[in-house]
């Protein structure tokens, strides 16, 4: 028994490293292929160039699209982390009832076809007589983003010692000030890996920006048009690259600002929990 | 992923308060939610009701005829085009939500159990390509499974096959691979947690009691760890059955799916109505075959015990 024991861990550990190859493999070919002179994705490399790198300041379409996603990522952000900072301290602080119910809406878009979200987002605001702009893609991006920003912030809320407030406030504080001073500083991580987790979230999203937004193209709709022509894959992969290092980069920092959140309130959870 | 939110109840208040001031807490929170919650209502509630009406109405070209009819769903379920999409995306997910639970299970387990000091960074590992762009994953699977792509001038650069096959791309295995890798994380995340929950000491007290590591393994962990597999199914579930990028780019004539007909009715055909039941249709199947999953599962859970 104890070498079936000791057998499992090895057999597990392997299938682990295979497993993660599989996770990575797609990703790897990325960069690969972005510095490969032919267009063609397809071993062996021709050539290592790096033009198609060069090339992508060059594009107009490419730098108003990187914009718009900027300034949509940056709002959606904003907005979802407000929104989900009120929700996540109402939530980890009091009790009332319909708490749950409440809860479970506002966690709802994480398990809807986004399709269907996106869509019935659309009726409704052709209905209201919105037109479609960058604004409607906000709005549509808020929507999604908070049930990550709450699961960010309630795990940084969680395990709070209220105590600390109540001494504030025991010690003359007001409310707000007692927010400003003593609440605030220690949620501050939590606030700022929500903030990151959005704005990556909305960097990213296609579905939601292709059915909401009208003229203006985001970074994945710009990156969706290419697709169509077999000769820009390269430059749609340099593309990819850089948005990867992006993300890698912001995720990173949100992952180690939110453990340091949850140690501070002495508490584990977050994306993982 | 609501686990966190829903995990602990917050702090009661210590002792024991009057009723007046348990009410303004209720009030307090409820009025801290409401943003939010308010924002979920207009733009998720009011908007699926708004498709729930649509589907209930007719078009005449530009104008929507608001007497109230059958015929969307009708059409929905009927006509082989949709019946044979839904059907295919039914199919599609249920085998991508068995598959990743499956490849998962494993990756969560020995985490949880052999992680050791290591468990936060593994999580990480794993989380990473899920951060990389949807649409780029999905692209990447096109490069390594195309005519020219990597796959196939590998097999041939090894003399495994001599010309490139074009099997690979465009259909539904295609389609059913790229979700399997999409959707990884999520399952692997809530059967992590539900792993951590389970008391070691009883896994200890079956071995102690004779059980081997297979069968305390059947018994005590797998059964207990039920909840986070239900939950990894239902994540990965829900969304696949309406996904949109994957089958456009991989899937070909032979893997498109409900959610590429949808969106036809809202673009090119403009028949919103007929989208809108679509999108009924989907949600009412999808909601009957989660609320299926979880009782074979429970019903699974019960028989092991």
């Amino acid at each position: 028994m104890t070498a079936t024991r000791r057998f499992l861990p090895g057999w597990l550990s392997s299938y682990a490293t295979l497993y993660i190859l599989f996770l990575y493999l797609p990703v790897i070919f990325l960069p690969i292929f972005s510095i490969n002179t032919a267009a063609t994705p397809k071993f062996p490399l021709s050539g290592i160039t790096l033009h198609w790198y060069e090339d992508l300041p060059k594009t107009p379409a490419l730098i108003d699209a990187t914009w718009n996603s900027l300034i949509v990522g940056v709002s959606a952000s904003i907005l979802s982390t407000v929104l989900g900072i009120l929700a996540a301290r109402s939530i980890t602080r009091y009790r009332y009832p319909g708490r749950r119910a409440i809860n479970g809406l506002i966690m709802a878009p994480l398990v809807l076809p986004e399709v269907i979200v996106a869509i019935s987002m659309l009726l409704v605001m052709l209905q209201l007589g919105l037109s479609l702009s960058l604004f409607t893609v906000v709005l549509g991006h808020v929507l999604i983003c908070i049930p990550y920003s709450m699961t960010v912030l309630t795990s940084g809320f969680e395990g709070f010692d209220r105590s600390l407030e109540e001494a504030s406030a025991d010690l003359g504080e007001s409310a707000f000030g007692t927010f400003r001073r003593v609440t605030l500083p220690m949620v501050a991580p939590a606030i700022i890996s929500s903030l990151l987790v959005c704005f990556t979230i909305s960097l990213d999203e296609f579905i939601i920006a292709f059915f909401l937004t009208g003229t203006e193209a985001t970074l994945p709709i710009y990156i969706w048009g290419q697709l169509r022509f077999a000769a820009k894959l390269p430059g749609v992969l340099a593309l990819g690259t850089l948005l990867l290092l992006a993300s890698f980069v912001l995720m990173t920092i949100a992952e180690i600002l939110r453990r340091r959140a949850a140690r501070r309130t002495q508490n584990e959870g977050g994306l993982h929990a | 992923m609501t686990v966190a939110a829903e995990g602990s109840p917050p702090l009661r208040m210590a002792g024991a308060r009057r009723n007046p001031l348990l009410q303004s807490e209720a009030v307090q929170g409820f009025a801290l939610i409401s943003p939010t919650f308010v924002y979920a209502l207009i733009l998720l509630v009011l908007p699926i009701l708004v498709v729930i009406a649509h589907s209930f109405w007719t078009q005449n070209y530009l104008t929507i005829d608001h007497t109230f009819t059958l015929e969307n769903y009708r059409i929905a379920l009927t006509e082989p085009i949709y019946r044979d999409l839904l059907w295919r995306s039914l199919y599609i997910s249920l085998t991508v939500s068995l598959l990743t639970v499956a490849l998962a299970y494993p990756i969560a387990y020995f985490i949880s159990f052999h992680g050791g000091r290591h468990k936060s960074l593994w999580l990480f590992l794993i989380t990473i390509p899920f951060w990389t762009s949807y649409l780029l994953r999905v692209m990447s699977w096109k490069v390594i499974l195309g005519y020219n792509g990597v796959l196939n001038s590998g097999l041939m650069g090894l003399g495994i096959i001599s010309e490139p096959s074009d099997a690979l791309l465009y259909n539904s295995t295609a389609v059913i691979i790229t979700l399997t890798h999409a959707w990884a994380t999520f399952a692997i995340l809530p059967i992590f947690v539900s792993l951590e929950k389970v008391d070691r000491t009883l896994v200890e007290a079956a071995t102690d009691l004779g059980d081997g590591p297979l069968r305390s393994f059947l018994r005590v962990t797998l059964p207990l760890s039920a909840p986070g597999v239900i939950s990894a199914a239902l994540i990965v579930m829900i969304p696949t059955v309406g996904d949109y990028v994957t089958p456009k780019l991989v899937g070909g004539k032979d893997g498109v799916m409900i959610a590429n007909a949808i969106q036809a009715q809202f673009g090119k055909a403009s028949n919103w109505p007929l989208g809108a039941a679509l999108s009924v249709t989907t949600m009412i199947i999808v909601s009957l075959m989660a609320g299926a999953t979880v009782l074979i599962i429970r019903a699974l859970q019960r028989l092991a015990r």
